[in-house]
């Protein structure tokens, strides 16, 4: 039975009222910070108190999107983008989770590769996409392995760690059942880990994105990423900002498609 | 006399770690009869549930061995119940007890049935499509049960599978399990720390000496009963005197 106001007793539903009065609160402070925030943007700008050429104005921007979207072009790009990101935050997961499974086999190979790992994972990974560039050209690949390199190493290490955590009783149980080292991965690690491999997309998605824009700044002719340092070189600061506000936006998206995933799986079990 | 099922015979073992070598168990030596219910109880740390998993096969011995006396002369099943239930979150009940059969690829139709039957029995058929969090402590020590008796093992070992219930549940589940098993014909070891548990459930109770482990008495423990309620080995006039016998042979070993 889900508890709603209309039953329990007066202080259930004065508890109910308040939590959701709490709730209507933190709502509408976030619009109103929004609103705010916009509000002093737009009339600094029209006082002169900042100088729109360098800083835009909301309005400014609107037009900025409005002109872009007219052009058609920015779909190009925001398509792009979106192309490039889920593609490799696709890969970051499939293999992260071969190369965790191929870890946890193989206690030999996990504790060979650890040193390298840590220092994978440690690298600055745009410091690889120069040479990113001139193994593999300034194509969408480039751009897509940029986005898994900044992803998949840290992901293979959540990963890797998050099998080690599962109970050893649980594993010992399929033991005294009859099972081997594959019915402990397939029984009782993998689904044990669905909580895990889940908060590490919601990191990995971002990180993909991240590696995307890296990646185009240095070696693409269009994305998100290529319309921002071309509005920085042409001067075309509206342009920019609007890139910026729509990568927000982007970012945003992405990470609610894993969060309502998330939730999904928490309903069912 | 009944046959023996199994026979220990100067079994050795110790745990190895770069900080040295526990000698664990050392020229252990028992018998287990046939439909025989003992019980094993010992200082704690004394080895008692390496014991179990040398019998179930989970670690070799390092010296001495281990026969077993099965029908047609097999080795006989052999079915593991661990301290806590384990029952696994992401399953129904239904999944869950027939997890055994689907590790084994034995999910054939007269099995399943037969899971179907203990269901009933043991008053969860009306949970199976539930998850293990919808149940009781007792509802879920007796899924256990039911998960290691799907595999049809000939000898049950018990690894203190009551000590993570509160009192009360203790002493229902662990007199309602032991009679289940004992209905069903199977033969059970049982370790545990409690001595009333011991001797209430168990034929023959082997007290353990300390670290390294080996057999310091054998209680046959006969009980008249009173009545068939559930405390009745425990107001048996027996008990107390075997009470304190075991006790005494046990506290020699942790003074």
């Amino acid at each position: 039975m889900k508890p709603n106001e209309t039953n329990g007793s007066a202080a259930q539903r004065s508890y109910m009222a308040r939590h959701w009065r709490h709730h209507r609160s933190v709502r509408i402070a976030r619009i109103v910070i929004l609103i705010l925030f916009l509000a002093v943007w737009e009339a600094a700008a029209d006082a002169g108190l900042i100088d729109s050429f360098f800083f835009s104005s909301p309005v400014r921007v609107v037009t900025c999107f409005l002109t872009m979207v007219r052009e058609k072009s920015l779909f190009v790009h925001i398509g792009v983008t979106l192309l490039e990101t889920v593609a490799s935050f696709l890969l970051v997961v499939f293999i992260s989770l071969a190369a965790a499974t191929l870890l946890w086999y193989s206690r030999g190979l996990s504790e060979i590769l650890e040193p390298y790992l840590v220092v994978l994972n440690s690298l600055p990974k745009s410091a690889l996409a120069p040479l990113l560039i001139v193994w593999l050209g300034t194509g969408i690949d480039t751009i897509i392995v940029a986005g898994i390199s900044v992803a998949i190493f840290g992901a293979i290490i959540n990963l890797y760690s998050g099998f080690l955590q599962v109970d050893p009783e649980k594993l010992k149980l399929v033991l005294t059942l009859g099972g081997n080292r594959r019915d402990c991965f397939f029984k009782v690690v993998l689904p044990a880990s669905v909580p895990t491999i889940l908060s590490n997309m919601k990191v990995n998605i971002g990180l993909a994105l991240v590696g995307v824009i890296i990646g185009e700044f240095l070696a693409a002719r269009r994305g998100l990423g290529y319309l921002i340092i071309y509005g920085s070189q042409v001067f075309q600061l509206d342009m920019l900002i609007t890139s910026i506000l729509i990568l927000c936006a982007i970012a945003m998206g992405l990470y609610q498609i894993i969060q309502i995933a998330e939730h999904r799986y928490r309903k069912r079990t | 006399m009944e046959s023996d099922i199994l026979k220990i015979e100067n079994l050795s073992f110790s745990y190895h770690t770069l900080n040295g070598e526990t000698r664990t168990l050392q020229d252990l030596s028992f018998s287990v009869k046939k439909g025989e219910f003992l019980a094993i109880v010992g200082p704690s740390g004394c080895g008692k549930s390496t014991i179990l998993s040398l019998i179930a096969g989970l670690l070799e011995p390092e010296g001495g061995g281990i026969t077993f006396y099965g029908a047609d002369g097999k080795k006989p099943g052999i079915g593991y119940m661990l301290q806590r239930d384990h029952l696994f979150e992401w399953r129904t009940v239904w999944q869950n007890v027939t997890l055994g059969l689907e590790i084994q690829r034995r999910m054939k139709p007269e099995s399943l049935d037969r899971v179907k039957k203990m269901l009933e029995d043991y008053g969860l058929s009306g949970f199976a499509s539930k998850k293990p969090s919808e149940l009781s402590g007792g509802m879920k020590q007796r899924a256990a049960l039911i998960r290691t008796m799907a595999l049809e093992p000939e000898i049950l070992l018990l690894d203190e599978p009551f000590s993570a219930l509160d009192y009360q549940t203790r002493l229902t589940v662990s007199a309602d399990i032991a009679r289940i098993i004992r209905n069903a014909g199977k033969t059970a070891v049982l370790i545990t720390h409690d001595l009333s548990e011991a001797i209430s459930l168990s034929d023959r109770v082997i007290v353990l000496s300390k670290r390294p482990a080996t057999v310091k008495g054998i209680f046959p423990i006969r009980l008249t009963l009173p009545d068939d309620s559930l405390l009745a080995a425990r107001k048996a006039p027996e008990y107390s005197e075997y009470f304190n016998q075991i006790w005494e042979e046990l506290s020699d070993e942790t003074q």
